[in-house]
């Protein structure tokens, strides 16, 4: 058994490769999918992961499938996305999910249009699947710094992050933070896709950060404690995931998040803080 | 002012259009060809009598095209649609539907003995094909252990006795289509056909003296089937028949294991597809990357592959340098 699961990595420094890239993926992006999920921000998630693609695309058009040229590009499409759909949010009567909605679809079809005009559709699949298997040294650099950066960065912010996400009023009122806050808050979650993208792809980025946060909830009740499970859940679908992939033949990408997916699905029925099975157990304190 | 100068503009760009789309039509054969292989050999054989747009541009891949408004209005204008076939462009037939085409679609691979090849393990088998009737093949799809899938491998260009059934065939469809140029349309293909020929036995010359050890190369899809049948080489992809599936961690451990056991001299890049995974096999197991094969389409006019012919031999010259050193 033990055999089974280290074999794989002993054997191929490619499996050896994606199995750090995704590590280094885990301790990042879940975290930040745990403060997403608890300001009710989960399928803002989403929305950046699909408005990086116009400019990966335009990375990809000018500099080929070049890592720097197309994660730049994407941390810019996606921070322009979030940043106006922020400013909209403030300076009119749009709320900021419409103002991000509305930014996001534009910048989709933004990024498909660019793709297609320029009549080359070469690898746009493989541009919005990404390739796990094929992370070369530049790649995994990207990964970890980004992970490193935003663990860090993370830790600095996270006594007013803690505070905005259950008491923003407070926050405001009690100091000048919440903008910066906020704003930092942004370019992790884009800075996390983009490093999410060049694993797993536009379309399975955001799956890393959310699924394992969400699942974390059904876990722990402070957010430290979350963290460190998303993480953990995060690490267990990475691994996992992988040696799906190899043992059954199936695409790796997609085999990670599921097995994330299965993680969740555990953990909602499971779970010991609030999950299906718990809840119907009869419980003494909550008569009256 | 301003407006009346948008008017001028305006009205000089109707009339250039209206000049343009007379001078280009006046009496030549509308053709469309699926791609830009297709599209080559349509222009040999039609020589000026026909005029040949191709769908699918240079450098990019068929598999996954996906057609514009633009080409289903070309196509509707078309009066022959040349079209590989065997599950090639897989967008075709809804193309063909909604663009209200009304001419004729000629499959230039039609005769062509259809080499099979199974999705899981990426391996061709050409001989099973050949002789396998009705019967054989229900036993098999009733197989126990059946989760291998047999497809039909669409890139029957790759073997230039093939080309020469694909050169017939457009032959035949523009005669059908125009008549009159019967004689030119011969004449072109006669040519064409020599060329082809001798094309052929340069290939089979140049890889004879490749030493018996160093005739196994990996590619990044499975586009070179009969081009190995033909000329006597093992071809292994990871990615399967079309650019469109996901490799899996088990499809590259493989590769890598195939690689080192029996030692494989070279792996080759491809101009339609993602070349990341190849540079990561390549990396694990010290294999030479051998250099860019043009697989499913040709490269623009100024790169080393602008015509069926000139496709050939720089693939045929990329492997020789990189097998045979």
């Amino acid at each position: 058994m033990i055999d089974a699961v280290i074999s794989p990595f002993i054997e191929f420094s490619f499996m050896r490769r994606a199995l750090v890239g995704c590590l280094a993926l885990s301790l990042g992006a879940p975290p930040i999918g745990v403060f997403l999920m608890l300001r009710r921000m989960s399928l803002m998630g989403d929305a950046m992961s699909h408005a990086i693609l116009p400019g990966a695309a335009i990375g990809y058009l000018l500099a080929g499938l070049s890592l720097f040229a197309m994660s730049l590009g994407g941390f810019a499409a996606g921070l322009a996305v979030a940043l106006a759909a922020g400013l909209v949010a403030r300076s009119t009567v749009l709320r900021e999910d419409a103002s991000l909605a509305a930014f996001y679809l534009v910048s989709l079809a933004l990024g498909v249009l660019i793709v297609s005009v320029r009549g080359s559709n070469i690898d746009l699949l493989h541009v919005l699947f990404g390739t796990v298997l094929a992370l070369d040294d530049a790649a995994l650099i990207l990964v970890a710094g980004i992970a490193t950066i935003s663990l860090a960065v993370l830790a600095v912010i996270y006594r007013p992050l803690v505070l905005e996400c259950f008491d923003p009023q407070f926050l405001r009122s009690a100091s000048n933070l919440s903008s910066p806050t906020h704003l930092i808050f942004l370019v992790l979650v884009v800075l996390n896709l983009v490093a999410g993208f060049q694993a797993l792809g536009t379309l399975m980025a955001v799956g890393i950060m959310l699924l394992p946060a969400i699942a974390a909830r059904f876990w722990a009740e402070d957010i430290s404690a979350m963290v460190l499970v998303a993480v953990l859940i995060a690490f267990a679908a990475s691994l996992s995931g992988l040696l799906l992939s190899y043992y059954a033949n199936v695409p790796t990408g997609p085999a990670i998040i599921l097995l994330a997916g299965v993680f969740y699905l555990l953990s909602m029925l499971l779970g010991v803080r609030g999950g299906f099975i718990y809840r119907l157990v009869p419980r003494k304190h909550l008569e009256a | 002012m301003k407006n009346r100068l948008v008017m001028q503009i305006g009205l000089a760009l109707l009339v250039l259009l209206g000049l343009s789309g007379g001078a280009h039509s006046a009496d030549k054969l509308k053709a469309i060809a699926s791609f830009s292989i297709l599209g080559d050999m349509v222009r040999q054989v039609g020589g000026d009598r026909v005029e040949v747009v191709t769908l699918v541009p240079p450098d990019s891949d068929a598999h996954v095209f996906d057609p514009t408004p633009a080409d289903a209005k070309m196509l509707a204008g078309a009066e022959i649609f040349f079209v590989n076939g065997l599950g090639f462009e897989g967008w075709m037939e809804r193309l063909e539907k909604s663009s209200g085409f009304k001419g004729k679609t000629v499959a230039a691979s039609t005769g062509v003995k259809p080499l099979t090849m199974s999705e899981e393990e990426g391996h061709h088998h050409g001989e099973e094909a050949k002789d396998e009737d009705e019967h054989e093949h229900e036993e098999h799809a009733k197989g126990e252990d059946h989760d291998e899938e047999e497809v039909t491998d669409p890139h029957a260009w790759q073997d230039l006795a093939n080309g020469k059934l694909y050169v017939a065939n457009i032959r035949d469809g523009l005669i059908a289509a125009d008549p009159e140029g019967k004689a030119v349309y011969e004449v072109n293909a006669a040519k064409y056909l020599d060329a082809i020929a001798k094309e052929d036995e340069a290939v089979r010359a140049a890889l004879a003296g490749l030493p018996e050890g160093r005739r196994k190369i990996i590619t990044s899809h499975d586009a070179f089937g009969y081009f190995g049948a033909a000329y006597g080489l093992e071809i292994i992809a990871p990615e399967g028949v079309s650019t469109e599936s996901e490799a899996s961690a088990q499809d590259v451990a493989k590769i890598i294991r195939q690689i080192k056991e029996e030692k494989i001299p070279a792996v080759f890049l491809e101009n339609v597809t993602d070349h990341r995974l190849l540079d990561q096999i390549a990396r694990e197991t010290g294999v030479k990357i051998g250099g860019t094969l043009y697989s499913d389409a040709l490269s623009g006019p100024d790169g080393p592959a602008p015509t069926y012919l000139d496709m050939f031999r720089h693939n045929v010259g990329t492997l020789t340098a990189a097998l045979s050193s």
